[in-house]
């Protein structure tokens, strides 16, 4: 009896195996396929393309490269916006991130959340990747309360949890990046791979601080920000509507076009409209006074 | 040939087995420090830490959260951002990378955009902030902290922790 050709599903069942195995030797499998007659080499090769361009994605970055990326962010934004050093609003504006940081999707980054006050004007706010939070004094005073401010934050951990900054590195210095770091699975990088890979670093951390300070995120990646807000704050026990409260207020103030969000985030009308029209009828959440006095005390005359 | 074909289905069905079996067995710390809680809520109790590449076995699963045994024997619930299927390699040239595993099965500690990249990227950037940033990472607070600010605001979760 001559041996035959397996039969295609078999060869395709086979095929799935080593996909979902590893996308690496997804082209071993693709040239099994091919020799026994199951695909043809344009399915051979789209089958390779695709595998390979799952493989250099921002998803690719590990939470530990994440978090360098993040500190290189945050540090060349405190270029430009310098930290207001002040202990109490700096410590409360931790015990109100961390809180609810560790209720949103995203509770554990590599280094975790951590939330600084800037010694600036204009109303802003940052999220450098991996949980480095920055919100300017500007901002802050937006904040009627506790909760405002909470709404604020968990806008912030909003994108960092989506990975939104990472995004916006380009694709070309994470496929350089990554195929050194395929080079030094196996050995110490030497001087040339180091110089690379710290141009592709400084890339980067352009991308992510343009699109930061300057260019803002696509709508899209607002409303999603906008809606883990209100998920993190109906979660924690904020008022999820603290956020809509923030936007009239930021309305007031922000002029479309102006500097910080005026140029970076769609306006607070177009962002309340995107919210979920149910919000007005959640339950009217209470400002107890307690709660009331330590935002006065903490951040009262930011 | 019938039997050829047979045994070809079979092992590819074993094979897809085996790597189902193994993805949800075991899976790796990829935070730098992980938090073991008592109940499967980020309200839980912090019962113990684990660390950056600490393997877990998984025991269940249920929402964002695992029940783990690391090798120590201890056991938690662990939120799943804290978690890889990836074997984190701590040391390049490792048995697992010489052993061929591929860059989608294993994850690179230190390696990449790490310590000595942002060493080479501070000495070109000078005026970078590290000073503040490195300030803002110790300024630290506990899940016993942030629970007791919560209480102290009167700020209740309303139907339960996630």
């Amino acid at each position: 009896m001559k041996p035959r050709n397996p039969s295609l599903p078999a060869v395709l069942l086979l095929l799935a195996v080593l996909i979902a195995g590893c996308a690496s030797v997804t082209k071993l499998g693709t040239q099994l396929g091919q020799g026994a007659g199951a695909i043809s080499e344009e399915q051979a090769t789209s089958i390779n393309r695709s595998a390979e361009a799952l493989e250099k994605t921002f998803a690719d970055i590990t939470l530990e490269q994440e978090y360098y990326i993040g500190r290189a962010v945050a540090a060349t934004i405190l270029q430009t916006y310098p930290a207001a050093d002040e202990p109490a609003a700096n410590a409360y504006l931790n015990e109100l991130g961390q809180a609810l940081a560790m209720a949103s999707d995203r509770p554990q980054t590599f280094g975790g959340y951590h939330f600084l006050l800037l010694d600036s004007e204009e109303v802003n706010a940052f999220a450098a990747p991996g949980g480095l939070v920055l919100v300017t004094r500007g901002l802050v005073r937006c904040c009627g309360s506790e909760d405002a401010l909470a709404a604020v934050l968990a806008h912030e951990i909003g994108h960092v949890q989506a990975k939104h900054g990472l995004r916006a590195i380009k694709k070309s210095r994470l496929t350089s990046a990554l195929a050194i770091l395929s080079v030094e699975a196996a050995r110490n990088l030497g001087d040339e791979d180091l110089k690379q890979l710290t141009a592709d670093f400084e890339g980067s951390i352009m991308d992510v601080t343009q699109t930061l300070v300057n260019n803002g995120y696509a709508r899209g990646l607002e409303k999603e920000a906008d809606e883990a807000a209100v998920a993190i704050l109906g979660r924690v026990g904020y008022d999820p509507r603290a956020l809509v409260m923030m936007l009239v207020r930021m309305g007031e103030s922000v002029k479309p076009g102006g500097p910080g969000f005026g140029r970076t985030h769609p306006t607070p009308q177009d962002r309340i409209g995107a919210l979920d029209p149910s919000l007005a009828n959640k339950p009217v959440v209470a400002d107890p006074a307690a709660r009331r006095a330590r935002f006065t005390r903490a951040v009262g005359d930011v | 040939m019938r039997m050829w074909r047979r045994g070809l289905l079979a092992l590819a069905v074993m094979a897809v087995g085996a790597v189902a079996w193994a993805a949800v067995q075991q899976m790796s710390v990829q935070v730098r420090t992980g938090q073991l809680r008592a109940t499967p809520s980020h309200l839980g109790k912090v019962a113990a830490a684990v660390a950056y590449g600490d393997r877990l076995t998984v025991v269940q699963k249920q929402g964002a959260w695992y029940s783990v045994k690391d090798a120590r024997g201890r056991t938690g619930w662990i939120h799943e951002s804290a978690l890889t299927t990836k074997r984190v390699v701590l040391k390049a040239g490792d048995a697992d990378v010489a052993a061929g595993a591929g860059g989608d099965e294993i994850a690179l500690a230190g390696k990449g955009f790490n310590e000595q990249v942002e060493g080479e990227y501070k000495a070109q950037n000078a005026e970078a902030d590290y000073a503040w940033v490195d300030r803002m990472e110790a300024m630290v607070v506990t899940p016993e902290q942030a629970v007791a600010f919560l209480a102290a605001g009167e700020v209740v979760a309303k139907g339960g922790a996630q």
